[in-house]
């Protein structure tokens, strides 16, 4: 996102230029607007676990015992050192290393999709067993623990959208890096896309411990 | 209010094509928010007049007892269709995405919004949203019949085509958001040089604080739409009692977005009003600061009062009490604004025009809505009232009389600047009389009808009923034809109209200082502010100097 295509510029006083106009900070707030909606995107989701845990706070106890614990938190690990590769990905574009921007971004793609590789096996795992919404294992669950499981397919299913989304925006941003429109002098699109990997691992970091660990 | 001068000549104007694209691509491909501005105007105006006929032949039903010419079903899917149009295509985006876009970088004396491309694909999202709404009629299991609040467990298992109606809603949402983005950025970062917050005209307050309702609360509803849709295809469950779910819960969800979203409809009419009345009344507004941030304050306790709509679905008594006390204090903000534009007209010099007229339409059948409002507000009152059509009659006098009248105001109040012609007033005035007159004699009745216990979405009533449903009828007729006339009159205006002058009514604000209609990059020479936005003293002194 880039603020401003054309602007008048009213520093000058006598007359008006009208040329290419940067406006990085504006890119920066509305960058900013749009985390504050996803945000409240999954607010939404947050409400509603929050108004069955408490309603059906034994049966939420029960079924995340059958969550895979080691696989949550291995995959905790990777997202949170793939915001660290983030941030040294835009560290070095920022001290106009694009190079080595460039392979941090990678290893940061390399650890999403690791993420992802893990997400698949849990979720194929619980797949088989017929837990899966609209499965019919989850639909003879009992109410509690089906609307836990139903809470973890929408919540981490989302969550996945938003790491895929991310992945190829990243991917997008490495071709502006190799052709130069991203570069050390307009790192912006790369900052935001880190701002917004952060948000993603945010989101994660609050999903570990309300699916994985209540047990 | 400010000091700018005359540029170089400028040899054409934003409606004319620049580059090297012409006709249709050039409007489709534009980035120039006053373009984009018209491009939604045709399509949300396309969208109204779908409504309006719809809207006609629910009042052709109710006209005598019985049924007339539709069956139950069908009437279900007119009031949902006339609904969902008027809510997500129409009045939601309604004066933000015309006239916002249109006036906000004009008053703030900038080139363009901040984002001139999301705000074209805003316009595309908005358009593939309003395609899936009127695909979503043709396809599947027919027009959806669940009424515009998607309400479960029904929305659940309607068998119409409810998953398409919902998606489209979430997409506008998306668009919706993009656009309040857009302009807060705006607001915070391109005012003009001098320009500070609170020199801003009072529309971009407005503007301001629906831009924050809009990112703030559409992504509430675009999750709980969504989770309807995993619903419907994967029954999930949240909201289906049968499975553990709350249906009370998706209400809750749903009015926490759909409640804020109604001063998205209002705020903005308000600033139209704010606009037009100091103009009008030749001086400045009165009360400034505080028209400014009652836009805001109504915006923060606009947000904690949704459980007023789930009055008598068994929720807490304290909770009951607790929104209604918050509901109430919403008068306070409102009653603010009302109060600081009487104010404002006192000892004005007052100019009788055509948008005058609609504003104080506006402040007249905006009040009715708002004082009935209270009677809903009320837990004791609201139990008798409640699903009956004093809840018909109340809404459409806050959102047809409030913001449908405040978006008629700015037409033509800024049509002379959009298009650089002059409307014909005798005419104008005309279709103000009949939409007035229309208005009233088409939704006053229903206040009665509700007070007597006629429920609304009901298909036929009881013959003692007649008598105001037949009135409310005759009304619907009146007001059509006034709105038929007032587009032709606007319409024709554009090739038969005299050309406007750069300020015909005499307004302060930076848009009026620039040509009509405005050049591509909107001003010869940025302008730069001095004093706050609706400072008479130089025009007086302009005309005085002319010897009028």
């Amino acid at each position: 996102m880039e603020a401003g295509g054309k602007a008048l510029h009213a520093h000058g006083g006598a007359h008006a230029v009208p040329h290419e106009h940067r406006d990085d900070e504006g890119s920066k707030t509305g960058m900013w607007l749009f985390l504050f909606t996803e945000v409240l995107l999954f607010g939404g989701l947050f409400i509603i676990y929050a108004v069955y845990r408490h309603k059906f706070g034994h049966a939420f106890h029960e079924a995340a015992g059958e969550l895979n614990k080691v696989m949550g938190v291995t995959n905790t690990f990777v997202l949170l050192t793939s915001s660290l590769t983030m941030v040294l990905s835009v560290g070095a574009l920022q001290r106009r290393r694009a190079a080595e921007s460039l392979r941090w971004l990678w290893v940061t793609f390399g650890l999403a999709c690791c993420f992802l590789v893990i997400k698949f096996f849990e979720w194929s795992a619980k797949h088989h067993h017929g837990i899966w919404p609209g499965g019919e294992h989850l639909h003879a669950m009992p109410p509690g623990e089906g609307l836990f499981f139903n809470l973890y397919f929408m919540m981490t299913g989302l969550h996945g959208i938003h790491v895929l989304i991310g992945m190829a925006v990243m991917a997008w941003i490495a071709t502006r890096i190799r052709s130069g429109k991203v570069s050390g002098d307009r790192y912006g699109a790369l900052e935001y896309t880190g701002l917004y990997w952060h948000l993603v691992d945010l989101v994660w970091i609050f999903l570990l411990p309300l699916f994985y660990l209540t047990n | 209010m400010a000091e700018s001068t005359t540029g170089p000549a400028w040899t054409g104007n934003y409606l004319q094509d620049y580059g090297s694209r012409r006709g249709l691509m050039a409007w489709l491909t534009t980035t120039d928010h006053k373009r984009i501005g018209l491009m939604y105007m045709v399509a949300m105006f396309s969208f109204f007049t779908v409504a309006v006929l719809l809207g006609l032949l629910i009042r052709l039903e109710l006209m005598n007892p019985g049924m007339q010419f539709v069956t139950p079903r069908v009437y279900n899917s007119l009031f949902t269709l006339h609904g969902v149009i008027m809510i997500f295509l129409f009045i939601v985006p309604g004066i933000p995405a015309v006239m916002g876009n249109f006036m906000l970088p004009l008053q703030l004396g900038a080139a363009d919004v901040s984002f001139p491309k999301l705000n074209l694909a805003s316009w595309y999202v908005y358009m593939v949203g309003a395609v899936m709404a009127l695909f979503s009629l043709f396809v599947g299991g027919g027009v959806p019949d669940t009424g515009w609040t998607f309400y479960a467990p029904y929305a659940l298992r309607s068998g119409t085509n409810v998953s398409l109606a919902v998606l489209a809603a979430f997409v506008l949402g998306f668009s919706s958001i993009m656009t309040g983005m857009n302009f807060i950025t705006t607001i915070h970062r391109l005012r003009a040089e001098g320009m500070t917050f609170f020199r801003m005209p009072l529309f971009c307050w407005g503007l301001y604080a629906t831009s924050w309702i809009q990112v703030i609360a559409t992504p509430v509803v675009g999750i709980t739409l969504l989770l309807v849709v995993m619903e419907r295809s994967l029954g999930i469950g949240f909201f289906d009692p049968a499975r553990g779910g709350d249906p009370i819960l998706y209400q809750h969800l749903f009015w926490i977005y759909s409640h804020p979203v109604v001063y998205v409809m209002i705020l903005p009419a308000m600033g139209v009003v704010s606009e037009i009345l100091p103009t009008f009344a030749g001086r400045t507004v009165f009360g400034y600061k505080a028209i400014a941030l009652s836009s805001m304050a109504i915006a923060v306790v606009g947000y904690v009062v949704w459980a007023h709509h789930m009055f008598t679905t068994g929720i807490s008594d304290t909770a009951r009490w607790v929104f209604s006390l918050l509901t109430f204090l919403v008068a306070i903000p409102t009653g603010i604004k009302v109060f600081n534009w009487m104010a404002t007209l006192y000892k004005g010099s007052i100019r009788i025009d055509v948008p005058l007229l609609y504003a104080l339409g506006f402040v007249f059948l905006f009040s009715i809505g708002g004082l009935t409002g209270l009677v809903n507000g009320a837990l004791a009152t609201d139990i008798h009232v409640h699903d009956t059509a004093f809840i018909v009659g109340h809404f459409h006098y806050t959102m047809f009389g409030g913001a449908g009248i405040g978006f008629f105001a700015a037409l033509h109040y800024w049509w002379p600047k959009v298009f650089g012609r002059m409307y014909n007033r005798k005419l104008a005035l005309w279709a103000w009389g009949l939409i007035m007159v229309g208005f009233n004699t088409l939704y006053f009745p229903m206040l009665v009808l509700g007070i007597m216990g006629m429920p609304r979405r009901y298909a036929d009533y009881l013959p003692q009923f007649h008598t105001p449903h037949l009135i409310s009828t005759i009304g619907s007729w009146i007001l059509v034809a006034g709105i038929a006339l007032m587009f032709t009159t606007l319409i024709r205006a554009i090739r038969h109209g005299e050309k406007a002058p750069a300020n015909p009514w005499g307004g302060t604000t930076l848009e009026w200082q620039t040509t009509s209609p405005p050049p591509q990059l909107n001003f010869a020479t940025a302008p730069v502010v001095t004093t706050g936005p609706y400072d008479h003293t130089a025009l007086r002194q302009a005309a005085a100097k002319e010897g009028r």
